[in-house]
C-alpha cells in the first residue's frame, strides 16, 4: 500500500476492485466502514461476482474478468475529458510535460513501437523521453508538421537489429517538456489519445457493464476532482483479483495512473493500496520473494554484470527531468544499499578487493519465477524442492502439472503444519496404484511450527513491522523453520568443506555469525536485517552526529558504500536500531488524530506512514488539503515538517522544484513508463486474457498480449470457447484461510462442501438446481462440487453476444477434513487454471479462464 | 445459564415474590446490529461457539453463504442471508439472527417450570436448563423462531445474551468479534439514540432511504434492536417478523384462561385419588422378586 490500512478512514471515495476485502480482510474493512459512517465517503466496487464488498457498496458493477484495464482506461479518459484534474499537480507531479521521442506509437493495431514478432519482445529505444529542455509553445509547429505519435516506428526496429546488440538505452539527463501539455508528443496527450479509444461503448462492450453504469461510475469516483479542486481525496484498492492476469501489472499502472491524473498519490485517504493476502506477503516481497531481487529491490545479477562496477553502474539510475526541476533520485544511493546488503550477507569475506564479494551472488541466467521453476521441473530440470510456508501443488496454475512434476522430481522436502496435498501428490485424484508404484520421488515430511509458536515480525500490507511473541512452544518433534533452514545450510556448508564441489566459495563465504549456529534467534536476524556500524562512523549533518562500530543504525541514511556498515533490507534499517526494537513498539497515541501512530511498530522506508507524501502539498508546500495536514514546508526553520515522517529531502525548498517521487529518476509521477521498465508496454493497453470467449475489440488481430508466451509441455493446453463458453474465476471466502483451514472443523462447519457459484439464467439452461453435484472442466482437467445457483452472477453482454461467469473458491483438496469424503469430492481448484503469467511479475493467470459445466 | 450477579425481574411458573430480586441493579442492557455495515463474516457465530463451549456440528451445502437454515440448540448466533433482486440488481442482505430478549418474552410467559425461564432486570431473558421440564412450550412463545429442543438432553436452549460474560462487566462474544463495528453493546437509551442516528444518516447520504429502526412494539420492544437499510420489509432480512406479538393462546393460557390450568389439575388430582380407589396400589413387579 502507498497509504495503509487504517488512513482509508481518511478517505472520501474508494474504489474497491480486484479485491474483495469485506471477505478476504474482514478486520481491515472496518476502516472501509468508518470512512462511510464518518466521513460520508462512497464505495463503489467492481468486480466479476456481486460479493460481500458489493453489498456495503453504493454502487457495483459487474465487470468481464480480466477487462479491467478498460475499466480504467475509460476512466482516466472520462477523468480528462471532464476536468476532473488538477493542472498544477499533473504538471509538476507527473512526467505529463515531458516530451516522448519521435517514432513511438501508441497501439492502435495492439502494437506498440519496437515489436519483434519472432522474439515476441519489444525493442524499446522509442519508449523514451526527448532530450532537450523547455518547448512549451512550440506545439503548434509541432502539429502543423505532423509530429504526432504514430509515425516512423518502423525506424527505431530495423536501426537496432542491424547493429547487432547495442548498449541499452538509457533516459536523457535533459528530458524535453511542455507545460501547456499541448505537445502533440506530450506525455497528456498520448495518454489522452491513447484512452480516446476507450469510450463508454466500446468498454461496454468489453468489460460487458451497461455504458450507462460506466458513466455513472466513473462520474462517482472522478467526482472528489470536480473542476481541478483538491480538498477531497479518492483511493484505490485492490488485491489479487488485479495481479492474477497475464496482463496483472499493467492493470495496478492503470489504476496509479488515474490516481496520479487526479492527483490522489500521496495524499492521506488517497493512494494505489495493494491488499496482501497473508500476514507476511509484504515481508516475503520485501526480502527477495521474487527470484529476479535481492532484500530491498536491489536487482539480482544477470550473466552480463562482470563485476561490481558493471553491476552497480547497470543498476543504479541517473536523474532524467527537465533542467530547471530538481530530482532526488533516492536510487543513486544505490552502491550504499549493495555494499551494506554485501557486507551483511559475507561479513569480513566481503571486501573492497573482492568486490565486496559479488561474484559469490548467484547470477539470473533465466526465468526462475514460481511457473518456470514447476515447469523445469516437469522438464526435469529441477530436482528437487525445498517447500516451506505454501502448498504448491494447490497453488497451481494447472495442478495437475505440477503434480506430474513432482513424480519426475529425486526428491521433496515439506515443512508443514498439517499434511498437505503437495507432500502426498502421490495420492492425488484419479491416481492408480500403479502409477503409485512408478514413483520414484522421496518424499520428506517435516513438521514445523505454526504461526503463533514462533517470534518474529510480520510486515502488514501497510508496511508495518509488527513483532510477535510465541504463544505456544511447537508441539512434540516440530521445529521452527530457522532450526530447519540452519540446520540443512550448516550441513550443506560441511559437505563444501569435505568436498569442495563446482563453486564453494559462495556458500563457505556466507556469513553465519548467530549465538546459536543451529537455531539462528530472530532476534538476531531482525538486527543483522536493520544493519550496523562495522566502524566508527560520523555524519555532522545528523543528530547524534557518531555511531560507534558494532552499534545497530538508526536509518538508512546511514548506510556507507565503503564497507563500514552492514544492512541485511536498507529499506528495514531503523526497525531496529541502538535503542530497541520499534516493531515492539505498542503506543496507541496519535496526535494528528490522521491514523498515523508514529510510535506503533515501525513501518518502512524510515517509518513513514504514507509515501511520497510531498506530493500532499502544492508548489509552495502547502497542504492541499489543511484539514489532513500530513507534512508542510516551514519556512522559519528551512525544513519539512509533519505529522508524518516528511518522504522527502528535508532541506530541499519549495522554489527548487524537488519532485515528490523521489523514488524515480524524474522526480516525479510516472504516466508514461519509459525504456525497459515495463516489458509490455509504457501505457496500459487492453487486452484479453489467454483465454478469452472473444476477440479483443480493439484489435481483433492482437487479442491478447504480444509478450506473453505459452508454456509448451504436452499438458499446457489452452481452452477455446467453441468447446468451453463460460469465464471462470477463482476466489477465496471469508470462513476459510487458503488450504488451512479446512483441517479445522469449526471453519468447514461454516462452509462444508466445494461448490461453484453459477449465474441463475445459465443454471436454467442448463438445467442444474441449487445443491447438484457437477463437473466443472477446462482444456486441462475437472473439477467436482456443487452448484451454488446465484442471483449475485447476472448474464453479460460482450460485444453482443450473451455471456456467462462463473466462479470457485479454492479452498478445497484432497486432504482435511471431512475424513471419508469421496475422492471426486477432492478436486483442486487450480486443477483448471492455465500455465500462463504476467511478463513482469510472472504471476499466473487464475482469473478468466474458461471452463464448461455438466450435472452429473 | 442463570447468573446471580445479575437481578432477577421476573421468572417463570413461581408463585409469591420473585427470588433474586433485589441482589443487584444494572441498566437496560441493549445490543445494536447495524445489518447496513454487516459483511456477514460469521465471526459472531464463531465467537458464540467458542465462549459457550460448542464445537462441531455437521452442515450441508444448502446454496447459501448461511451456515445453516436456523439457529441451532447449540448454534445461538447464525447470520442469514438473502439474495435480493431490486429493479437495477442485486441486494445482499445479511442480518445476525439470535434470541431479541424480548421485553414482554413469549417464551418466559409460556414456560410452565419454575425457575426455567428468568428474565434480569437488565432486560436478558435466560434459560436455565436445570430446571428445563423439556416441554416446548417456549418454543411455541417466541415469534422469532429461537429456543431450541435439545433431543438428547431433553433440554432447550438459546442465546444467553452472555449473561455470564455481562454480569462481570464485559460485552457479549458476539460484540468482542465483530471486525467493522456492526455490533454495538450499551444501555438501550444509548442505542436506541445511536440507531437512529444511523438511520439519519443512511437516509440522508446513501441509497437506504428507507432505513429504520426494528424494535418491535408487539414484544414490548427487544433487547436486541436492528438498524434495517430497509426498514419497509423485514421479513427480506432472513425471515425476522414484521409485527411479532406472542401468540394468542400462550397470552390467553397464561392470562385469562389461567384457570383452567388450575381446573385441569384438581382433577387430574382427583382423578389419580379415584384411580386408587377403585383399583387400588399399582405393584410393580420387581418388587415381588426382592421381597
Amino acid at each position: 500500500m502507498t497509504n495503509g490500512w487504517i488512513d482509508i478512514k481518511n478517505t472520501d471515495m474508494m474504489l474497491i476492485m480486484g479485491g474483495n476485502p469485506a471477505e478476504c480482510h474482514p478486520c481491515g474493512f472496518k476502516w472501509v466502514v468508518e470512512a462511510r459512517k464518518v466521513r460520508n465517503a462512497k464505495l463503489i466496487v467492481v468486480d466479476p461476482r456481486f460479493q460481500r464488498t458489493a453489498s456495503q457498496a453504493d454502487l457495483f458493477c459487474q465487470i468481464r474478468s480480466g477487462t479491467d484495464i478498460a475499466f480504467l482506461g475509460g476512466l482516466i479518459y472520462y477523468a480528462i475529458q471532464n476536468n476532473r484534474y488538477n493542472k498544477e499537480y499533473l504538471t509538476n507531479w507527473t512526467n505529463a510535460a515531458f516530451i516522448v521521442k519521435k517514432g513511438f506509437k501508441l497501439p492502435e493495431d495492439g502494437l506498440f513501437s519496437g515489436f519483434d514478432p519472432a522474439a515476441m519482445k519489444y525493442d524499446v529505444s522509442t519508449w523514451n523521453y526527448e532530450e532537450g529542455g523547455n518547448v512549451t509553445g512550440t506545439a503548434a509547429a509541432a502539429i502543423a508538421a505532423g509530429d504526432g505519435p504514430g509515425a516512423a516506428a518502423a525506424l527505431a526496429v530495423s536501426v537496432a537489429a542491424k547493429n547487432g546488440a547495442p548498449a541499452a538505452p538509457s533516459l536523457p539527463p535533459d528530458a524535453a517538456y511542455d507545460l501547456s501539455l499541448e505537445h502533440p508528443r506530450s506525455v497528456f496527450q498520448l495518454l489522452k489519445r491513447q484512452y480516446s479509444r476507450y469510450t463508454p461503448e466500446m468498454v461496454s462492450s468489453i468489460t460487458g457493464i451497461p455504458a450507462n453504469e460506466l458513466t455513472k461510475a466513473w462520474d462517482l469516483f472522478t467526482s472528489v476532482r470536480k473542476d481541478g479542486d483538491m480538498k477531497k481525496a479518492a483511493t484505490i484498492i485492490y488485491a489479487v483479483g488485479w495481479t492474477q492476469h497475464s496482463f496483472g501489472t499493467q492493470i495496478i499502472r492503470t489504476a496509479a495512473m488515474a490516481q496520479l491524473l487526479m492527483g490522489n498519490v500521496g495524499r492521506a485517504g488517497g493512494g494505489v493500496n495493494a491488499l496482501r493476502g497473508h500476514s507476511n506477503i509484504q515481508g516475503a516481497t520485501d526480502l527477495a520473494g521474487v527470484f529476479d531481487i535481492l532484500p530491498g529491490y536491489l536487482k539480482v545479477p544477470l550473466p552480463t554484470d562482470n563485476d561490481y562496477t558493471t553491476y552497480v553502474t547497470r543498476i543504479t539510475p541517473k536523474p532524467s527531468k527537465p533542467k530547471e526541476w530538481d530530482s532526488y533520485n533516492y536510487w543513486s544511493n544505490t552502491p550504499k544499499f549493495a555494499v551494506s546488503f554485501f557486507k551483511a550477507m559475507y561479513g569480513d569475506n566481503a571486501k573492497k578487493e573482492n568486490d565486496w564479494g559479488f561474484q559469490y551472488l548467484p547470477k539470473i541466467d533465466r526465468n526462475y519465477s514460481w511457473v518456470n521453476q514447476w515447469n523445469d521441473m516437469y522438464n526435469g530440470k529441477v530436482k528437487g524442492l525445498l517447500t516451506f510456508g505454501m502448498n504448491g501443488v494447490m497453488i497451481g496454475p494447472d495442478s495437475q502439472k505440477n503434480i506430474d512434476a513432482l513424480k519426475k522430481a529425486d526428491w521433496l522436502v515439506v515443512g508443514e503444519i498439517y499434511p498437505d496435498e503437495t507432500s502426498a501428490f502421490w495420492q492425488s485424484p484419479g491416481i492408480t496404484d500403479d502409477e503409485k508404484r512408478q514413483i520414484q520421488t522421496e518424499v520428506y515430511r517435516l513438521p514445523c511450527a505454526g504461526f503463533a509458536e514462533k517470534d518474529g515480525t510480520f510486515v502488514n500490507s501497510a508496511r508495518w513491522l509488527q513483532w510477535k511473541w510465541v504463544a505456544v512452544p511447537p508441539p512434540g518433534e516440530a521445529r521452527v523453520d530457522q532450526e530447519i533452514l540452519a540446520r540443512i545450510f550448516l550441513k550443506v556448508r560441511e559437505l563444501y568443506q569435505k568436498e569442495g564441489g563446482k563453486f564453494p566459495d559462495a556458500i563457505l563465504a556466507a556469513s553465519w555469525a548467530y549465538t546459536n549456529q543451529n537455531n539462528p534467534s530472530l532476534v538476531e536476524v531482525a538486527k543483522e536485517i536493520n544493519g550496523k556500524a562495522l566502524a566508527d562512523i560520523k555524519d555532522e549533518k545528523q543528530t547524534p552526529s557518531e555511531w560507534k562500530a558494532g552499534q545497530q543504525l538508526p536509518g538508512f541514511g546511514w548506510l556507507r558504500d565503503d564497507g563500514t556498515t552492514s544492512c541485511g533490507n536498507w529499506l528495514y534499517c531503523g526497525s531496529w536500531p541502538d535503542s530497541g526494537s520499534n516493531s515492539q513498539r505498542r503506543n496507541t497515541d496519535d496526535p494528528s488524530g490522521l491514523g498515523i501512530y508514529p510510535t506503533w511498530g515501525w513501518s518502512w522506508p524510515a517509518n513513514r506512514r504514507v509515501m511520497y507524501n510531498r506530493a500532499s502539498c502544492d508548489l509552495n508546500g502547502k497542504p492541499w488539503d489543511p484539514s489532513r495536514r500530513q507534512i508542510w514546508w516551514n519556512e522559519a526553520t528551512g525544513k519539512w515538517a509533519g505529522n508524518d515522517v516528511p518522504d522527502f529531502k528535508a532541506d530541499s525548498p519549495p522554489k527548487d522544484h524537488m519532485g515528490p517521487f523521489i523514488m524515480n529518476p524524474e522526480g516525479v509521477g510516472r504516466l508514461f513508463v519509459p525504456l525497459a521498465a515495463l516489458a509490455d508496454g509504457p501505457f496500459p493497453e487492453h487486452y484479453e486474457p489467454i483465454e478469452s470467449p472473444v476477440a479483443n475489440q480493439l484489435h481483433p488481430q492482437q487479442s491478447t498480449s504480444p509478450v506473453v508466451k505459452k508454456f509448451t509441455t504436452p499438458l499446457d493446453k489452452y481452452g477455446d470457447p467453441k468447446d468451453f463458453p463460460y469465464i471462470c474465476t477463482t476466489y477465496r471466502l471469508t470462513e476459510q484461510y487458503h488450504y488451512w483451514t479446512k483441517n479445522n472443523p469449526v471453519n468447514m462447519q461454516l462452509v462444508p462442501e466445494p461448490f461453484v457459484e453459477i449465474p441463475e439464467e445459465l443454471a436454467t439452461q442448463l438445467q442444474i438446481k441449487g445443491g447438484d453435484r457437477v463437473k466443472v472442466s477446462s482444456i486441462r482437467s475437472s473439477y467436482y462440487c456443487k452448484a451454488m445457483v446465484t442471483k449475485r452472477i447476472r448474464k453479460m453482454s460482450i460485444a453482443g453476444k450473451e455471456t456467462f461467469q462463473v466462479g470457485i473458491p479454492i479452498h478445497w483438496g484432497y486432504k482435511g477434513l471431512p475424513d471419508g469424503r469421496p475422492e471426486e469430492q477432492r478436486t483442486p481448484a487450480n486443477l483448471l487454471s492455465p500455465t500462463v503469467i504476467d511478463p513482469n511479475a510472472y504471476t499466473p493467470e487464475f482469473k478468466g479462464f474458461l471452463v464448461k459445466i455438466e450435472k452429473v | 445459564m442463570s447468573n446471580e450477579i445479575l437481578e432477577v425481574k421476573a421468572i417463570s411458573g413461581h408463585r409469591g415474590g420473585t427470588p433474586g430480586r433485589g441482589v443487584s441493579r444494572a441498566y437496560d442492557v441493549c445490543k445494536l446490529v447495524d445489518t447496513t455495515t454487516c459483511i456477514g463474516c460469521k465471526a459472531c457465530e464463531v465467537a458464540c461457539l467458542e465462549w459457550n463451549g460448542y464445537d462441531f456440528r455437521e452442515t450441508t451445502f444448502d446454496n447459501t453463504y448461511q451456515t445453516m437454515p436456523e439457529t441451532a440448540w447449540n448454534f445461538w448466533n447464525l447470520i442469514k442471508f438473502n439474495e435480493y433482486s431490486t429493479d437495477d440488481g442485486v441486494q445482499w442482505l445479511m442480518r445476525k439472527d439470535q434470541c431479541m430478549h424480548c421485553e414482554e418474552p413469549g417464551c418466559l410467559e409460556a414456560c410452565p417450570a419454575d425457575g426455567a425461564i428468568v428474565q434480569y432486570t437488565n432486560g436478558i431473558v435466560d434459560f436455565n436448563q436445570d430446571n428445563c421440564i423439556g416441554c416446548q412450550y417456549c418454543v411455541t412463545g417466541c415469534p422469532f423462531n429461537i429456543p431450541k429442543f435439545n433431543a438428547e438432553t431433553k433440554k432447550v436452549y438459546k442465546c444467553t445474551l452472555c449473561s455470564d460474560r455481562v454480569g462481570a462487566g464485559l460485552e457479549p462474544a458476539c460484540i468482542k468479534a465483530c471486525p467493522t463495528g456492526c455490533l454495538h453493546f450499551g444501555s438501550k437509551d444509548d442505542m436506541q439514540i445511536e440507531a437512529e442516528k444511523r438511520v439519519v444518516q443512511l437516509k440522508a447520504n446513501t441509497s437506504w432511504k428507507n432505513a429504520g429502526v426494528y424494535d418491535p412494539e408487539g414484544v414490548g420492544g427487544t433487547h436486541v434492536i436492528y438498524v434495517l437499510g430497509d426498514a419497509r420489509d423485514p421479513e427480506k432480512y432472513g425471515g425476522l417478523p414484521a409485527n411479532p406479538t406472542v401468540p394468542i393462546f400462550v397470552r390467553l393460557w397464561k392470562g385469562p384462561l389461567k384457570w383452567l390450568g388450575g381446573v385441569g389439575m384438581v382433577l387430574g388430582v382427583l382423578g389419580v385419588f379415584m384411580h386408587r380407589v377403585r383399583y387400588g396400589a399399582k405393584r410393580v413387579e420387581g418388587e415381588e422378586h426382592r421381597s
